[in-house]
Parts: structure tokens; C-alpha cells; sequence
């Protein structure tokens, strides 16, 4: 049964949910149907190899399915009405401490629910094709299934502790798929990687919630929002930096940003679905969902826009460093999620065009993910991009559907990328003054950066000369591959514009998230300052890409004796200006970033972790083994405590 | 009652006694002396069975008393005490000794394996390790069913621990529980000498740390003129006893319950009283390592939350600063030492000893929430630890003899026997804390209470010291699933049905007590009063 909620700014909202339907009232067959693929599949064993992959894939899509119901039942209620509370069961209930395993389904989780499951179906059915040949491929099928119930659990969790239980399964999902290829050692180097830093970002997340049951008396999103303007501000600041390093570990944002590059170790649509379309979203969608905190707390507010605006930057940089065409990604992701990070950062009139992009960039990174997946496929899973090249004409279905992601993320004006990125854009700006001015000219950067590197990553993945490896012979993958490439890649051309044009989503979304709707004006886009200087960026970026990795070619290993040089000599003046201009700082620039990722970031963390094994075989030591020694320091303690308790008179 | 009655009066005051309450407590003792007599006129042959069948009935039985003791508690009503004020019976207590009875008899379980007809303890202890005689007695097949006995003298002490009303009955149970675990700590099968010096270590160190209690007993004794819990409240409200003006008494009561703690806080194995447990739980036979980080550990806290709520709950102010310390240096400590463990038991006596430090947490807290929160954290704990260590005594190496706790040895483990370590898992998952286990909702409720109690430095300690934690249970897991086995590794003897039922039980228990810990949470004091209201605790007489 579904039962009215408070819309949790009911002050302004008013008037609550009428009584859901049936469609609404079973809102848990949405994770219940994944967790129960997983299960199957675990438990059932060797008897479901021959079917199992088929079940799992057929639960994603009934649960997107059952959304779609789920949305148009939203759609045909008044906007304020579109907040609805679905009762469970109530799962820890002690005194005042009263937790239900509760799920709020308004337009915010809704549009997240839509995404994981779209995306979601599509990895499962891309990754038939993917997996045909791994014997392990039940156990990842498995865990697929797990993880997308985990991430439903954690956008439509009603209460902080029910998305702490999300938080915590979508971690263990990621953890067990970036290990999947356990005799990798490095696979299951880095899956401990993630589960330990993400673990430092789960601690923020459960002192915020122990914060806010102490200060506010509630875990409920409706209770702690209610909460909020009667709370004091040390309280709200903590709770919003405790978020925030939170999202940090899941959202791979600076200082916490370490695992996503090793997290490619992973099977590629892993990559595709947790690394770059949902999990790693979390972040953005936990300071959205709690925007009434950071908006009680301008200090917090900002840290989340500075965060958000340095990782998009050092994320550019480092994604045109890497030859690993999956890690140049994963830099790009980093990237791209602290330019959503940055608008929530800006308060509610940032909060629909992070939605948004972040909607749209699940589409076209996945795709994009997807199109690297199936030149793996092809190269006998190289990701040296040094190796590729000239692959347009061989892969041209794969071709097609990474160059229409491509021109969506670096922002082609009328495509899916360019909606969102200039309402981001806009946003940053409109908030005015220098803060608005520094954040808007970040986000232009970035924009230029991702123009760059995107278009460095195309240029020697599908032009230029071929560049493979003896005895590799590429070819087109299976329909199973290029279908959801094919799906995705629709997304990337007309999601945006269909979210975008005419405030479609900005209007959805209002009631759920209380801000003002920002219109956005098309003409104006094209006119205003910041409009055309992400055009010249994006001009620019392309230009330097092309004239650095496509009009000169691309060396195979490291830069070697070059006869292009000796056979055009007009051009080597130009190309010496631009090496000297652009390439060499941009290089050495790039060189000491991942220097200082590589040995200040980790020496720092690796530091951490060395001193506490020196300081464990220092106390190690006092295990002498002798109860003489044992007992002297039972004595120095009983001193100790009797002198603590008796020296205080 | 009816005794009284009908009885000739002896004394001019007869002890009232209500038989009803006190029959748990009897039973498992009856059932002990029993256990006694058996040993003494039963043939060897059959004595086994026998011992079995007494101690898992007389567990079962007692179990059921203490429910049925709870189920008639009239609403509203917190408890009463019996035998003169000696002993509290009421929904805290019981709660703990039901807790307790379930847990011995699923340590019995493992105590009452036997592979290839040999149980996991000596075949006679008096014989000297490596002689002769001993390789007599194992071709012999002698055993000790002396073990069963002791247990339930063992259980007989942790059932009276928690509920003890005054300092002496206290101590006796203190005692009552101790001295058979020392002997029982010696009798493993292999390892004998390290074994044996690990009873040594252990009894040494008890003996020791009951001096302190004692000591600290008698002072408090000074300052109250009574060693009731009641009255010992009274009186520090009242200022001390009639003797002391104006407070000078202080400095008494003060070294009084700063001893008392010592000794307490060793039971529980808090940081600097903690250098027994890595030692003992690793030399021990390990299905009484399992009685022991279950049911020794309920019962101890049981008692330190008593006598911290009851008779020094007026002093809150005083005793709270020095659990602050003990509790961080427990967490900070244990957590890191631990990291550099590389023998299972150890690593499992490191993490008891965090999560000691984790339940100081909700003491600290002294409200009726933390100790809500510390018996479900205690009871959570208890099985899942139980089910940890059955899933080690399947562990041994080559040859099937004895165990193999190296946790280099272990790699692979998780490719060849899946359900093992899967099981394990879910166990190391649930002492990490992550959710759907009972580790979370035990942790949540600790962390929570003392938050709410002011106590936030405390929690930041305690969650930065289950990250590390959570490092080195991810460890076991990635050696067991993620390297490849080696070519001499450890065998996996098949579980015996006691053995697969204390695995069963652990893992029903972890997944249950984190999916829906209602009906559990349900029987734990309401919060908002003052933690001594969900205790009874009449004075001396009056009962």
C-alpha cells in the first residue's frame, strides 16, 4: 500500500501524495527482480550456466519496464503530488530509533531508476555477447544483477540508512566485478583498492548519519529535512562535509580519486555500466538528495563546487596523458562528474542541469565505454590506442556509434552533450559575481579539455594509419554488441534535446528538488559571451588534437625518429611551434600532474598505509609472549586508570 | 516459598528463596554435579553420550526457563531479585542469559565433534607431551569427559556473572566461570605444550586481575558498609557511609571502582588488559576458544554494564573519562596490531578485542541506548564468532591432524571449497559491519548511542578503526578467493554434522539479526530512561 509522504519541502510543496496504485504500491519488484537473478544465479550453481545469462538480462529489462509504468503513473499526478513513500517493511525499530526499509518514488529517483535500469538492460545484453567465451560468465551475470539491485536500493532508499545499505551493495558489486578476473593479479589489486578507498568515503557517509540522528532525531530524508532550518550551522556544516567525503569515494572525486583509473581492470561493460553510467554517480545524487543541508550549510556548498571544479580539471588532464584508451576514459569520467559536482555545488539552480547532464552523459560515456569494449573485442584486447588506428572503415557500425558519442560529450552544439554542458554552463555564470565568473571559466576549461582529449582518443583509435600489432585482424562485433552501441548512441544525439528544449525536465524535476526552474533559452545560448567561448574552446581543443595526433603520425611505442619531418620540411616548422607552443608545456604539464597522482597523491596514501603496518610490528613487539611482562602492563594500566579516576579530586 | 513453609525453622531468619527464578542457575548446576557423578560410576564407554545428552538438555532447559521467566514478567514490570538480594532477575539479565544458553550449547556442539573418533581435546592431559605414556593413551583411545562437566560449571559462572546483585556473589560467579575455562585451556589435543602454556598464562593473569577486583570490592566496601549493589547506590548518593564527612570518603570509592573496572575490563580483554586473549584463544582447544569469545564475552560485559549502571551509575562523571581512554586504546590499538596478525585465531582474538572497544563505546554512552545497543552488539557478535570458529577447526593441514591457522596457507581456499569460505565471509563481512549482517545493526546502535550521549570523537575513533579492521578481514577474504591455492595446502576435513550445524547457526543468526532484527531489538530495554531502570537491583533482604 502506498501512503501519502511529506514532500520534503513540505513547507513549500503543501499538499501530499493521494493513495498510489497498484503499480506504485509493488515499487520493490523493482529491486526485488534483479536481487533475485543474482540469487539464482549464485545459489542455483552449474545447472543455470546454459540460461542463466538470458534470466539475468530478462530481470534488468522487466524492472525498466515496470519504471516505465511506474513514470507514467507519476505523469498522469499533479506535479506536487508526484512524491510518494511505498512502505516495506520496518526493518530496525528500538525506542526512538525507528528505520523502515522504506522507498520514496518521486520524478528525482524515478529518473535515476530509469537510468540504471535503460542502461543497465543494455550492458546485460551486450555483455552476452562480451562474455560468451568466460567460464565465469553465471557468476558475472550474477553480479551484474546484484549491482543494479543494490544501485535501485540506493536512489530509492527513503531514509539515509536504507542508501547507506545501497551505498555499501553497489560497493560490494563493484568490488567483486573489478576482481572478476581474479587471476589477474592486478584485477584484484585494484578491486581492494576501490573496496579500501571507498570504504574512507563510506565512514563520512555513516558519521553524517550518526550526526544527524544525534542532532537532527531523525534518518528519514522527510525528518532530517524538516529538521534542517531549526538545526545550528556547525551541525549542518559537519553533516555536509561528512557527505561530501561520502561522495568523494564513490564519485571518484579529489582526494579520493585514486581507485577509477585501476578500476579498469574490470570487464569492460563493468566499466561501461558501474564506472562511468551509475555507481559512480552516487555522489551526485546523494548532494542533490540532501540538498537542504548543503543549502543550510554555504560553507559545505562551496567545498562541493571547488572539489567538483579541481577534479574536473586534473580528470582532463589526466585523460590526455594515458594511452589506455579505457583509462583515458575513466579520466574523462572523473572529469565529467566533477562538472556535475561543481553545479550541485552551486545550489538548486545547479541541481536540474547536473541531473540532466548526468543523465546524458550515462548515455553517450556508456556508449562510448561500449565502442571501446568492441575494439578491444577487436585489437585480441589490446588498449594501447598507439596500436590502433585506421579503424573507421573496418569497425563501421562501432565507428559510427563512438563518433556520435564523441561529438556528444565534447559538447557539438544541437547534440545531447551540448544541452546539458551549457546549461551548466549558464548556471555557473548566473550565479554571479567572482564566484560565478572563476566556476563558469572552470567549467569552459573543462569543456575544452574534454574537446581535446576526446578528440585525441578518435583520432588514433578509427583515423590515421593502422597501427596493429602483428596477427591482429579486426573485425565488426556481433548484432548482441552493436545493438545496445546502436540504443545508446540514439540517446546521445537527442536525450539532451528532448530533456533540455522547453525545460521538459527542469519542470519534472522541480517539485522533488524545490528549485526555480531555469529556463533555458535557446537563442540566447548561442549569442551570449559564455555560449561562444565553449564553442571556441571546443573549436580549439579539436583543432590542437588534430593538428598533434592526426596530421603528423602517431608514434607506436614512445616517440621515435620521425620521417615525416624529413620528407615535408615545410610542415616541420609548424609542427615545431606547435610542439614548442602547445605539445611540450601541455606534456610537461601533464607529465608532472601524473607525477604528482603517481608520488605525491599515493605516496601520501601509500604512506598511510605503511605507517600503520611499521606502527603494527612496533605494538606487536610488546606481544613479548611472557605473563611476567603481560602482567606489568595490566599493572601500569590499573595505575593508570586508578590515577585517572582518583588525580582529577 | 513452599520450603519455607514446610520446613522446621533453623535459623531465625530463614532465606526466602524462589526456586522458580533461581531453577536455571540450579539446573545447569544440578546438571554439572551430575556430570560429576557420572564420571565417577558410569563405564567409560558410555560415558560420552551421556555427558552430551545431560549438558545439551540441561542448556536447552534453562534456555527455556529464561524465556518463560521473561514471557511471565508482568508488563511494565522491570524484574525483581532473588536469594536475598543476591542475585537480579530481570529483562536484562535474562536477556543475557538467554543469549548465553543458546551460545553454549552451540559451543557444545563444536566441543562435542569428533573426527575419527578424536574429539579435539587431549587424550590425557596428566601424561607429559610427547612421552610415551601419551602415545599409550591415544592408541588407547582414552578421552577426557571431564570436559562436559567443566563446561557446565563454566556456563553455571557466566549465567550468575550478569545477574549478580553484590560484590561478593559476583566474584564467586567471576570464579565459578574462570577456573574450569583455565583447565579446559590446556587440554587441546595437539600443540599440547603450547596449550598447556597458554592455561598457564591465562590462569596467572585471571588469578591476577581477580586480585584487583577483590581489592577494589573491598574499598567500595569501605566506603558503602555493604557490598549490595542497592545499597552501595545509596550510599554514594547519600555521600558514603555514615563514617565519611563532607565527602572525604571519595578518594576510596574512586580507587574502589577504578579496581573494580581493572578487573572487569580484563574479562572483557580491553586494551591494556587485553595480553591474554591473542595468546589463550590461540593455545586453547578452539572449540573452547569459540565458548569463550561468545559466552565469557556476553557474560562479562553483562557484569561491567551492571556494576557501571547500578551501583556507580551516581558517578557516571567520574568513571566516564577513563572508559574514554580505555575504550580508544582498545579500538586504535587492537585495530593495529591486528593488521600484522598472520594466524587466523590470532587475528579472530585482535578483532574481539576491537570489538570490546567498540561496545566500551556504548557503556561510555550510559544510557539506556547503549545498553540496548551493547546486548544486541553482544549477542550479534557472539554467533557470528561462534560460526568463525567452527569454520577454523575445518581448516588443518596436510594430514588431517591439526589445524592450520597460517594465513599464508590459506590461498585459494575459496576456489576449492566455495561454501566454507563463503560462509566465512559472510562472517568477516558481519564483523566489519557492512549491511544486511547483524555486524551492521549492532555497530549502528552502539555508534548511535554514544553519539547521541555526546560521545562523536569517540565514534570518528571507533569508525577510523573499523575501516582498518575492514582491511584486514578483506585480506582473509582476498586470500581465500583471489590467489591461487598451493599445491600443499591446508586440507578441509568435511564438517561433521555438529560442526555444519554450527556453521548453519552462524550464518542463520548473522543474516537474520542484519535482515530483520525487530522481534530481537523488541526484547532490549526502551530507550529514554535511565539505563538502571531496566535493572532491578532491591537491597540486601528485601528480595
Amino acid at each position: 500500500m502506498a501512503v501519502e509522504s511529506h514532500a520534503y519541502l513540505a513547507a513549500e510543496t503543501g499538499a501530499a501524495a493521494a493513495a498510489g496504485s497498484a503499480v506504485l504500491s509493488n515499487a520493490w519488484l523493482l529491486i526485488a527482480l534483479p536481487l533475485a537473478g543474482a540469487a539464482i544465479l549464485l545459489l542455483g550453481g552449474k545447472r543455470t550456466d546454459s540460461w542463466g545469462h538470458l534470466l539475468a538480462t530478462a530481470l534488468p529489462v522487466a524492472s525498466f519496464a515496470w519504471a516505465v509504468l511506474i513514470l507514467f503513473d507519476l505523469l498522469g499526478r499533479a506535479g506536487d503530488a508526484r512524491s510518494v513513500a511505498v512502505p516495506v517493511y520496518e526493518w530496525i525499530s528500538v525506542g526512538s530509533l525507528s528505520i523502515g526499509a522504506d522507498l520514496l518514488v518521486d520524478p528525482l529517483s524515478i529518473s535515476f531508476v530509469l537510468l540504471i535500469t535503460f542502461v543497465g538492460s543494455l550492458i546485460h545484453i551486450y555483455s552476452i555477447g562480451y562474455m560468451a567465451e568466460d567460464p565465469g560468465r553465471r557468476r558475472f551475470f550474477a553480479y551484474l544483477n546484484l549491482f543494479v539491485a543494490a544501485m535501485l536500493v540506493l536512489v530509492l532508499a527513503d531514509n539515509f540508512v536504507l542508501l547507506f545499505l545501497g551505498w555499501e551493495g553497489v560497493g560490494l558489486a563493484s568490488y567483486l566485478l573489478i576482481g572478476f578476473w581474479q587471476y589477474k593479479p592486478s584485477a584484484a589489486t585494484a578491486a581492494k583498492k576501490a573496496f579500501i578507498i571507498n570504504r574512507v568515503g563510506d565512514m563520512g557517509l555513516l558519521v553524517a548519519i550518526m550526526i544527524m540522528f544525534s542532532a537532527l532525531g531523525a534518518v528519514s530524508f522527510s525528518g532530517v529535512f524538516e529538521a534542517v532550518p531549526g538545526a545550528g550551522d556547525g551541525v549542518l556544516l559537519a553533516v555536509g562535509l561528512c557527505l561530501l567525503l561520502g561522495a568523494c569515494g564513490k564519485s571518484a572525486q579529489l582526494p579520493l580519486q585514486a581507485w577509477l583509473l585501476d578500476a579498469m581492470e574490470g570487464p569492460t561493460p563493468v566499466s561501461a555500466l558501474i564506472h562511468a553510467a551509475t555507481m559512480v554517480t552516487a555522489g551526485v545524487y546523494l548532494i542533490v538528495r540532501s540538498g537542504p543541508i548543503f543549502e543550510g550549510a554555504p560553507a559545505a556548498q562551496t567545498t562541493v563546487a571547488v572539489v567538483g571544479a579541481a577534479t574536473m580539471i586534473a580528470g582532463g588532464i589526466i585523460a590526455s596523458a594515458k594511452d589506455d584508451i579505457k583509462k583515458s576514459l575513466a579520466g574523462s569520467t572523473m572529469s565529467q562528474i566533477g562538472m556535475m559536482v561543481l553545479a550541485v555545488g552551486l545550489g538548486p539552480v545547479g541541481y536540474v542541469a547536473a541531473i540532466a547532464h548526468l543523465i546524458t552523459h550515462g548515455f553517450f560515456k556508456a556508449g562510448l565505454f561500449l565502442g571501446a569494449g568492441s575494439v578491444m573485442h577487436a585489437m585480441n584486447d589490446g588498449v594501447d590506442m598507439r596500436r590502433y588506428g585506421g579503424l573507421a572503415r573496418v569497425m563501421p557500425i562501432t565507428f559510427a556509434t563512438f563518433g556520435l558519442g564523441y561529438l556528444a560529450i565534447i559538447g557539438v552544439p544541437l547534440l545531447s552533450g551540448w544541452w546539458t554542458k551549457e546549461s551548466i554552463i549558464s548556471a555557473a555564470f548566473g550565479v554571479g559575481g567572482t564566484q560565478g565568473m572563476l566556476l563558469g571559466s572552470a567549467v569552459v576549461a573543462g569543456a575544452g579539455l574534454t574537446a581535446f582529449y576526446m578528440s585525441r582518443m578518435f583520432f588514433m583509435t578509427f583515423l590515421g594509419e593502422k597501427r596493429w600489432d602483428e596477427g591482429v585482424h579486426p573485425h565488426e562485433s556481433p548484432l548482441s554488441m552493436t545493438a545496445p552501441m546502436v540504443l545508446l548512441s540514439v540517446g546521445s544525439v537527442a536525450l539532451g534535446a528532448f530533456l533540455v528544449f522547453g525545460d521538459r525536465f527542469a519542470n519534472f524535476l522541480a517539485p522533488t528538488i524545490g528549485a526555480h526552474p531555469h529556463h533555458f533559452d535557446l537563442a540566447h545560448a548561442f549569442t551570449a559571451p559564455y555560449g561562444l567561448a565553449a564553442l571556441g574552446v571546443l573549436v580549439v581543443g579539436v583543432v590542437l588534437a588534430w593538428v598533434v595526433y592526426l596530421r603528423k603520425p602517431v608514434a607506436r611505442t614512445a616517440p621515435r625518429g620521425n620521417f615525416v619531418t624529413v620528407a615535408a620540411s615545410r610542415e616541420l616548422y609548424g609542427n615545431e611551434i606547435n610542439e614548442g607552443l602547445f605539445m611540450r608545456p601541455g606534456q610537461v604539464l601533464t607529465k608532472a600532474l601524473v607525477a604528482i597522482e603517481t608520488h605525491v597523491v599515493d605516496g601520501i596514501v601509500n604512506g598511510i598505509g605503511t605507517s600503520v603496518r611499521d606502527a603494527s610490528r612496533g605494538l606487536g613487539r610488546a606481544q613479548t609472549g611472557f605473563a611476567r611482562s603481560y602482567a606489568l602492563t595490566m599493572l601500569f594500566g590499573a595505575v593508570v586508570v586508578a590515577a585517572t579516576l582518583v588525580v582529577r579530586l | 516459598m513452599f520450603l519455607a513453609d514446610n520446613l522446621p525453622v533453623v535459623t531465625e531468619n530463614p532465606p526466602v528463596l524462589d526456586w522458580w527464578l533461581l531453577a536455571p542457575l540450579l539446573t545447569v548446576f544440578g546438571a554439572g554435579v551430575l556430570a560429576v557423578l557420572f564420571e565417577a560410576f558410569v563405564p567409560a564407554s558410555r560415558r560420552r553420550p551421556l555427558q552430551i545428552g545431560v549438558a545439551a538438555l540441561a542448556l536447552l532447559a534453562a534456555f527455556a526457563m529464561v524465556v518463560l521467566q521473561a514471557g511471565s514478567l508482568p508488563e511494565g514490570q522491570v524484574g525483581t531479585t532473588v536469594a536475598a538480594g543476591a542475585l537480579a532477575v530481570d529483562r536484562t539479565v535474562l536477556f543475557l542469559q538467554g543469549t548465553i544458553a543458546l551460545l553454549a550449547l552451540v559451543s557444545l556442539l563444536l566441543i562435542s565433534e569428533r573426527r575419527d573418533g578424536r574429539d579435539a581435546f587431549a587424550a590425557q592431559a596428566a601424561t607429559v607431551p610427547g612421552s610415551e605414556e601419551e602415545r599409550a593413551h591415544i592408541l588407547a583411545g582414552s578421552q577426557h569427559t571431564e570436559v562436559y562437566p567443566l563446561v557446565l560449571f563454566a556456563v553455571l559462572g557466566m549465567l550468575m556473572f550478569p545477574a549478580a546483585n553484590d560484590f561478593l556473589t559476583m566474584f564467586i560467579a567471576l570464579e565459578v566461570m574462570s577456573l574450569p575455562l583455565y583447565l579446559l585451556c590446556g587440554l587441546a589435543r595437539r600443540r599440547r605444550l603450547f596449550s598447556q602454556e597458554a592455561a598457564v598464562k591465562y590462569f596467572l593473569l585471571g588469578a591476577f586481575s581477580s586480585a584487583f577486583f577483590l581489592f577494589g570490592a573491598a574499598m567500595v566496601y569501605g566506603y558503602a558498609g555493604s557490598v549490595n549493589f542497592a545499597e552501595i547506590r545509596a550510599a554514594v548518593d547519600a555521600g558514603g557511609a555514615a563514617i565519611f564527612q563532607e565527602g572525604n570518603g571519595e578518594p576510596l570509592l574512586l580507587l574502589g571502582i577504578g579496581l573494580v573496572a581493572v578487573g572487569l575490563l580484563f574479562k572483557v580483554g580491553a586494551v591494556p588488559f587485553h595480553n591474554w586473549k591473542p595468546d589463550v584463544y590461540q593455545g586453547a582447544p578452539t572449540p573452547i576458544t569459540a565458548l569463550m569469545a561468545s559466552g565469557t564475552l556476553v557474560a562479562a560485559f553483562g557484569a561491567l554494564l551492571r556494576v557501571f549502571f547500578v551501583p556507580f551509575g551516581g558517578s557516571a562523571g567520574q568513571w566516564e573519562p577513563v572508559l574514554w581512554i580505555v575504550a580508544v586504546l582498545t579500538m586504535v590499538a587492537a585495530a593495529i596490531v591486528a593488521v600484522s596478525q598472520r594466524d587466523v585465531k590470532r587475528l579472530l582474538a585482535y578483532s574481539s578485542v576491537v570489538h570490546a572497544g567498540f561496545i566500551l563505546t556504548a557503556v561510555v554512552a550510559g544510557s539506556s541506548e547503549g545498553l540496548a545497543g551493547a546486548m544486541f552488539y553482544l549477542a550479534a557478535y557472539g554467533f557470528t564468532t561462534v560460526g568463525a570458529f567452527a569454520v577454523v577447526t575445518l581448516v588443518r593441514t596436510k594430514d588431517g591432524g591439526q589445524e592450520l591457522g597460517d594465513l599464508d596457507r590459506w590461498s585459494g581456499l575459496g576456489r576449492r571449497h566455495p561454501a566454507l569460505a563463503g560462509a566465512l565471509t559472510l562472517f568477516l563481512l558481519a564483523f566489519a559491519g557492512i549491511p544486511l549482517t547483524s555486524g551492521f545493526v549492532g555497530k549502528f546502535a552502539v555508534f548511535e548511542a554514544a553519539v547521541s550521549a555526546g560521545a562523536t570523537p569517540l565514534v570518528v575513533v571507533g569508525v577510523l578503526s573499523s575501516a582498518v579492521t575492514a582491511f584486514f578481514y578483506m585480506r582473509i577474504i582476498l586470500v581465500m578467493f583471489f590467489r591461487d591455492p598451493e599445491a600443499d595446502g591446508p586440507t578441509v576435513v568435511r564438517a561433521g554434522a555438529a560442526t555444519g550445524g554450527v556453521i548453519a547457526i552462524g550464518v542463520a543468526a548473522t543474516l537474520l539479526l542484519g535482515l530483520y532484527p525487530g522481534p530481537v531489538l523488541d526484547l532490549l530495554p526502551p530507550s529514554g530512561e535511565e539505563p538502571a531502570a531496566a535493572m532491578a537491583d532491591q537491597a540486601a533482604g528485601t528480595g
